[in-house]
């Protein structure tokens, strides 16, 4: 049989999904029995010129991750697609934007007024900004355009898979490649995880009744070490995120915080959440649930904290 | 002009324009991404930021995790319990363990183990374990993966940690536990002291390489950055940000709280980085010397920084670095890479130390704050250099402004002076431009062990290099590619 011929790409992305990739540890030699690493360029010296010369569909699989954030992430996405017969969203940036995506509670303007200008340690009277082209003595320099709004890799090409997590767990990885490997692919679409439920069907805590008359933020109480942490107050986002993960968060005694995104036949997670909380709010009274969710201080940027350039949301309107 | 690390599949270029003659006329090093963490980080629950900042960076989360953690305890006016701070420098100790072995053994062991004009296809860490055996090779995996174990441990995730809240960490380790991070720890300091006899017979042996790290090419004279102990020792998770002059005097010494009396960030439109410098010496442009803002955060920035380390063997070694190179400061760039070994066997005699104190174990790892929240800074010595957060919020605790001066960033001003300087060496009116020159040009930037993850993003150093020649007309002439793996 003919070696499967993978590409890896980063675009707006923190490298964790490099490191995660590689913590499929002694299965890489599966993986290099099987595959080619035809482009990858934290590790292997194929050029982009190099991929733009390959005939259209003669990649396998491309695992993409990052989120798309300047016209260079979205050149790439689309050339990579256009190459690809499998394009598989890897990671929560490429998947949901993830946390970089909370950047879409603001616009391009205000992200470089704050990093350019107003930051205390800035020293820029000119109020000189970034520009994609600057005339220099010498010649032009030229840098990619950076967007307004933070897109996922499916908002910009077609995906027919997703790998959930920030980073994937190694067991979720391993599933993905083992897939492409046997050519057991599953239906176009596929969130690829160990689990297709929550990650509260994978965490030890001992869950009872829901009733909560009080949240607290983290560093407010030390919860009890066997019990649930909603049901202590916390805002574990475990009942609406996907599981997958071992439930790794909330066995170091820390909430969850959704980066496996929605269960399987969840589009938003943040409203998934939210009726989620809705219902175990320990109150008749429209004024004591107000006081109740009144101690949620970030209420969009924590539901939607991995998840908003993907929800219905999709980003804050910037008057 | 030399443009490597492609625009395309990099987040980093550099572009090298020629003059009439063929000689150099100028360099950029740009890169070209921004993620604004600066901006949406506001409206955030402040306690949120440790596992915010940390997706800043991949390579380094433990670094942000653990600066952010500590501007949480400013913010909430919280002092840790002890065995809290201890366990957090364990793990942090751990992490430096790994990250300067992946550093040497993965990205610049090639360069002298294999040899700088070795064919690129041997320049990698297959051709270290071919060339020092595979019994280190598999001490290199090992060790990681030991250390990576740790990490999780004590930061409960493998990549992204989720441990630390303002006055403590959220989970405490058993004796079971502690006696497995001993025997990591042990066999840690045996792996540095090994690593660092390697150092000895393959690099200070072979007279070809002393002469490089010596040479005019790989040196400049500027300012130390590194943060120290009371003693002035240095120290990676905690203490006083000491700078010393070109001469080695030191300049000022500085609390967290008050780092804005003595950096502050040059802006260029041709770049989405910023430019850190010494706010009391001011931004003179990409020049190195005692009226240059310009300053270093890196191993060796942080060796002469300081007066010494705090751990006896590292403390040996220190003195010996710095007797066999004449004394301190050290400006030779490519003794960086030296450093950073006597720094891997700090961090495991300190695993070590911290592993062994009675306290490790104690379940008391929590204060719980009780103060109003108003502003924090946080400083943490990152492998790549001094990492600073600095939150301001509201009565709340809800974000209102941030600032973040992260490790790699320190040292744009000096990494972009590194690679001019290696091109105008290196490149001669007339003399032909090689596959070897690239190499020779990357190595000025290797020691720097750039992560533009936390700039833009990238693994340290693994960047893939094109080398396009322009000549003064802006024509391409010439264009060479290698990847570094």
């Amino acid at each position: 049989m003919a070696k499967l011929k993978v590409a890896l790409y980063w675009a707006a992305s923190c490298g964790g999904c490099e490191i995660a990739t590689l913590q499929i540890g002694d299965k890489v030699l599966k993986l290099i029995e099987a595959a080619d690493i035809v482009f990858w360029p934290v590790a292997v010296d194929t050029k982009y010129a190099d991929v733009e010369k390959m005939p259209d569909k003669s990649i396998d699989a491309c695992l993409f991750n990052g989120a798309i954030r300047t016209s260079e992430n979205e050149h790439i996405a689309k050339l990579l697609r256009a190459k690809s017969k499998i394009m598989i969203a890897y990671g929560s940036c490429a998947y949901e934007g993830c946390i970089p995506g909370l950047s879409n509670f603001y616009n391009r303007q205000m992200t470089f007024e704050r990093a350019y200008i107003e930051t205390p340690s800035t020293d820029n009277p000119k109020k000189i900004l970034p520009q994609t082209k600057v005339k220099v003595p010498e010649g032009e320099l030229e840098i990619p355009e950076f967007y307004d709004t933070v897109k996922t890799l499916g908002q910009t090409v077609d995906v027919d898979y997703f790998i959930p997590g920030c980073p994937p767990e190694e067991k979720s990885t391993w599933l993905a490649l083992e897939a492409l490997i046997t050519g057991k692919l599953p239906p176009k679409g596929t969130v690829i995880s160990p689990s297709t439920k929550a990650v509260c069907d994978e965490c030890p805590r001992k869950k009872e009744e829901k009733k909560i008359k009080k949240f607290y933020r983290p560093y407010e109480i030390i919860p009890e070490p066997e019990k649930c942490l909603l049901e202590q107050g916390l805002l574990c986002y475990g009942v609406a995120t996907r599981g997958g993960c071992g439930a790794l968060c909330p066995q170091a005694n820390m909430p969850c915080t959704g980066c496996y995104g929605p269960v399987d036949g969840v589009i938003d997670q943040g409203a998934h959440f939210l009726s989620a909380l809705s219902s175990i709010i320990d109150s008749n009274d429209p004024e004591e649930i107000q006081k109740i969710v009144n101690d949620i201080p970030d209420p969009a940027g924590t539901f939607y904290r991995y998840s908003l350039p993907a929800s219905l949301l999709r980003r804050a309107r910037i008057k | 002009m030399i443009d490597p690390i492609t625009r395309l599949e990099g987040h980093g270029k550099i572009a090298i324009f020629l003059n009439d003659d063929g000689g150099v006329a100028n360099v950029y090093f740009q890169v070209p991404e921004l993620r604004g963490f600066e901006k949406f980080s506001e409206g955030r629950p402040a306690e949120d930021m440790p596992q915010i900042t940390q997706r800043i960076c991949g390579v380094c989360p433990e670094a942000h995790h653990m600066a952010s953690t500590k501007a949480l305890d400013d913010l909430f006016h919280v002092e840790p319990t002890s065995t809290a701070k201890k366990l957090r420098e364990l793990f942090y100790s751990s992490f430096y363990v790994t990250d300067h072995t992946t550093h040497f053994y993965i990205l610049a062991a090639p360069d002298f183990v294999v040899g700088p004009d070795a064919p690129p296809a041997e320049r990698n860490i297959f051709g270290v374990i071919a060339k020092v055996g595979l019994e280190l090779g598999g001490a290199v995996i090992r060790i990681r993966h030991e250390n990576h174990w740790v990490i999780q441990t004590i930061g409960g995730r493998p990549v992204h940690p989720c441990f630390g809240l303002p006055g403590g960490v959220s989970r405490a380790i058993s004796e079971e536990e502690r006696a497995k991070i001993e025997e990591i720890a042990k066999s840690s300091v045996e792996f540095a002291k090994l690593s660092l006899k390697v150092f000895d017979d393959v690099v200070l042996k072979n007279k070809t390489y002393v002469d490089m790290i010596l040479s005019e090419t790989f040196t400049h004279r500027t300012y130390y950055m590194g943060l120290v102990d009371e003693k002035n020792k240095v120290n990676f998770y905690d203490g006083k940000v000491r700078v010393v002059d070109p001469d080695g005097k030191e300049f000022c010494k500085y609390a967290p709280r008050d780092y804005l009396k003595h950096v502050a960030e040059h802006v260029e439109p041709w770049t989405y980085l910023k430019f850190p410098y010494l706010k009391n010496v001011g931004w003179k442009g990409f020049v190195d010397g005692k009226d240059s803002g310009v300053y270093r955060a890196t191993p060796l920035s942080r060796l002469n920084a300081a007066d010494g380390m705090a751990t006896p063997l590292a403390q040996e070694e220190y003195e010996k670095m710095y007797s066999v190179l004449g004394g301190k400061p050290v400006h030779y760039t490519l003794a960086t890479h030296w450093a950073r070994l006597i720094e891997l066997l700090y961090a495991a005699e300190r695993m070590l130390e911290l592993v062994r104190d009675p306290e490790i174990t104690n379940p008391n790892i929590r204060t719980i704050p009780n103060a109003t929240p108003d502003e924090g800074v946080g400083i943490v010595e990152a492998p790549r250099g001094t990492l600073t957060h600095h939150y301001i919020t509201d009565e709340r605790g809800v974000i209102k402004k941030c600032n973040l001066i992260v490790g790699t960033t320190n040292n744009y001003a000096a990494f972009y002076m590194s690679v001019k300087k290696a091109a105008e060496d290196l490149i001669k009116p007339g003399k032909e431009i090689t596959e070897g020159l690239l190499n020779r040009i990357e190595m000025a930037w290797r020691p720097y062990d750039l992560c533009l993850a936390c700039a833009t993003h990238s693994l340290p150093g693994q960047l893939p290099l094109e080398v396009t020649i322009y000549d003064a007309q802006g024509n391409e002439i010439k264009k060479l590619s290698q990847g570094i793996s």
